[in-house]
């Protein structure tokens, strides 16, 4: 098995008259065996950096950087090569509302089972992994609830037993029973030696899971280091106001919006929220590199 | 007070049967219970966007006769969702969307302050902002004719921590000026417990 190296990955939207940066100068790394929670308030970038990862950016979008899996760079590979050798095979994707993804007119089993054939796998052993029952098996999207629907995207993410597997807010909506329920499996598959990145704006779905947390503002990484240390002793002044804001914590927001991705300030893009910021903030702060890293000139 | 007494509601079948509860004015309820148990049911049947099978809904000891587009009373009560995006009309700016149920621009800016939006971000269309900032624009909507009562449905589900703590902090605020009651439903227990002043929890449904 091998890691996913994202290397100094950005992505820009080309807008009428403006340029959106929704992802700027990502690196980061997940090896096998490792669980990686990306967080952040919604519309920081966290869609479009695991859409860039597979190949699923929309024509405007512009990519710089590098992510490797092995010896394939998931930027740079065709759609073609991403569609017969990565998608399924190698990573995993559980997307974003997965009830939207699947296929209206078709059953769950009849979706498991083509991907099990075309992948390879076995779509009885995927469905009852991911605590799905025959009789659900029969049934058409609109007639699985939420919680069903999640599990059916689980299977057809894992039929193909892919070594990395990346699930896009798969907790939104959940009830805390099954929510710790897809943690836990999520826990197995990481035991087992697979990857997993979780992407969430739930903080505590993040701590419960994750081997490592990495915080997103505006498009960039601005803290990543192992989870506790993260959430519990945060060295940037965002992540420790997010983890702050929690409602067993201070339950107070961190003041201020995020700026907007067409108009983000030369410095550092917290600056405008921040307390503790003084002239030098006015430079970008670059990303440490040791790990517990943090990009911010006066840490916590 | 706004109260529900026996209520018997849902769609083919019955989800919720014979369930009462009341807010008081001033007071924050939290609504728990496991998906299917009936809590969106319920909290349509008291925002009067959904008639019950039986049973009385009372809006300051005024009975609701008319429910959905008969609800005389539906200015009494604001509402809101899990999903902003479903609840906007995607072609509207922020502004138009406060706007909407006032039938004018004048207290838009009031309400957008209140809730933290910027000139910039009024002028933006849903698919232009966040999540966040969409439920934050929902939230003006909901309080710009004076509800006496708010019921929030899962209004945090989508929103981060920092997201969620601003917006409980501008719904409590609201409640001390006003004197409004509040019906919170979660499914985190711990965000209930922190903002609710007490909270109901409906249990599961039979099975089917
Ligand atoms: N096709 C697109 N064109 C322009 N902007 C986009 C497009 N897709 C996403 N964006 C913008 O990119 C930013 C990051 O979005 P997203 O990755 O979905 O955030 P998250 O997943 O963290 O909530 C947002 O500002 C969003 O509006
Ligand atoms: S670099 Fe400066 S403005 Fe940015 S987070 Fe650190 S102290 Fe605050
Ligand atoms: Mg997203």
């Amino acid at each position: 098995m091998v890691n996913l190296e994202i290397d100094r990955v950005s992505v820009r939207f080309a807008l009428k008259g403006a340029t959106v940066e929704a992802v700027n100068d990502v690196s980061l790394r997940i090896r096998p065996g490792e669980c990686v929670a990306l967080v952040g308030e919604s519309g920081c970038g966290k869609t479009v950096l695991a859409s860039a990862l597979l190949g699923f950016l929309p024509g405007n979008a512009e990519t710089s950087g590098s992510a490797r899996l092995g010896d394939v760079d998931l930027l740079a590979a065709t759609d073609h090569e991403l569609a017969t050798t990565i998608r399924g095979r190698k990573i995993g994707l559980i997307p974003q509302s997965p009830a939207s993804h699947l296929t209206p007119v078709r059953t769950a089993r009849s979706q498991l089972e083509e991907a099990a054939k075309v992948l390879g796998g076995d779509a009885g052993e995927a469905a009852e992994r991911a605590g799905l029952l025959p009789e659900h098996l029969d049934r058409y999207p609109h007639e699985l609830s939420g919680g069903m629907a999640q599990r059916v995207a689980n299977a057809l993410a894992l039929v193909g037993n892919p070594p990395l597997l990346i699930a896009d807010e798969p907790t939104t909506g959940l009830d805390r029973d099954l929510v710790d329920g897809l943690l836990d499996e999520f826990r197995r598959l990481v035991d087992d030696g697979h990857a997993v990145l979780l992407i969430t704006h739930d903080l505590a779905a993040a701590h419960k899971v994750a081997d490592r947390i990495a915080v997103m503002y505006a498009g960039r990484i601005v803290e990543v280091g192992p989870a506790h240390q993260v959430l519990d002793n945060a060295k940037h002044p965002y992540a420790r106001g997010l983890a702050n804001a929690l409602p067993e914590r201070d339950f107070l927001p961190v003041p201020g919006q995020p700026p907007l991705l067409t108009h983000l300030p030369a410095g550092c893009a917290f600056a405008p929220r921040c307390e503790q910021a003084t002239a030098i903030c006015e430079d970008r702060p670059v990303l440490t590199d040791d790990p517990h890293a943090v990009a911010c000139h006066l840490p916590c | 007070m706004l109260t529900a007494k026996d209520v018997t509601a849902g769609y083919s079948a019955p989800v919720i049967t014979g369930v009462s509860l009341t807010v008081q004015p001033g007071r924050t309820v939290g609504l728990a219970g496991p998906s299917g148990s009936g809590k969106s049911t319920l909290a349509r049947v008291l925002a009067l966007l959904h008639k019950p099978f039986a049973g009385t809904v009372e809006i300051d000891r005024e009975t609701v006769t008319g429910f959905r587009f008969k609800a005389s009373q539906r200015t009494k009560i604001g509402v809101l969702f899990q999903q902003p995006r479903l609840s906007v009309d995607p072609r509207f700016t922020l502004r138009q969307a406060i706007a909407e149920p006032l039938g004018g621009q004048d207290r838009v800016d009031e309400l957008a302050e209140l809730v933290m939006l910027t000139d910039d971000l009024l002028g933006r269309r849903p698919h232009e902002v966040s999540d966040g900032q969409l439920q934050r624009a929902c939230l003006a909507r909901a309080l710009a004719l004076n509800p006496r009562y708010l019921i929030c449905d899962e209004m945090t589900t989508m929103l981060d921590a920092s997201t969620t703590a601003a917006l409980v902090g501008v719904i409590r605020s609201y409640q001390r000026d006003s004197g409004a009651g509040v019906l919170a439903i979660s499914h985190d227990s711990t965000l209930l417990t922190r903002w609710a002043d007490e909270t109901v929890r409906l249990s599961a449904p039979l099975p089917r």
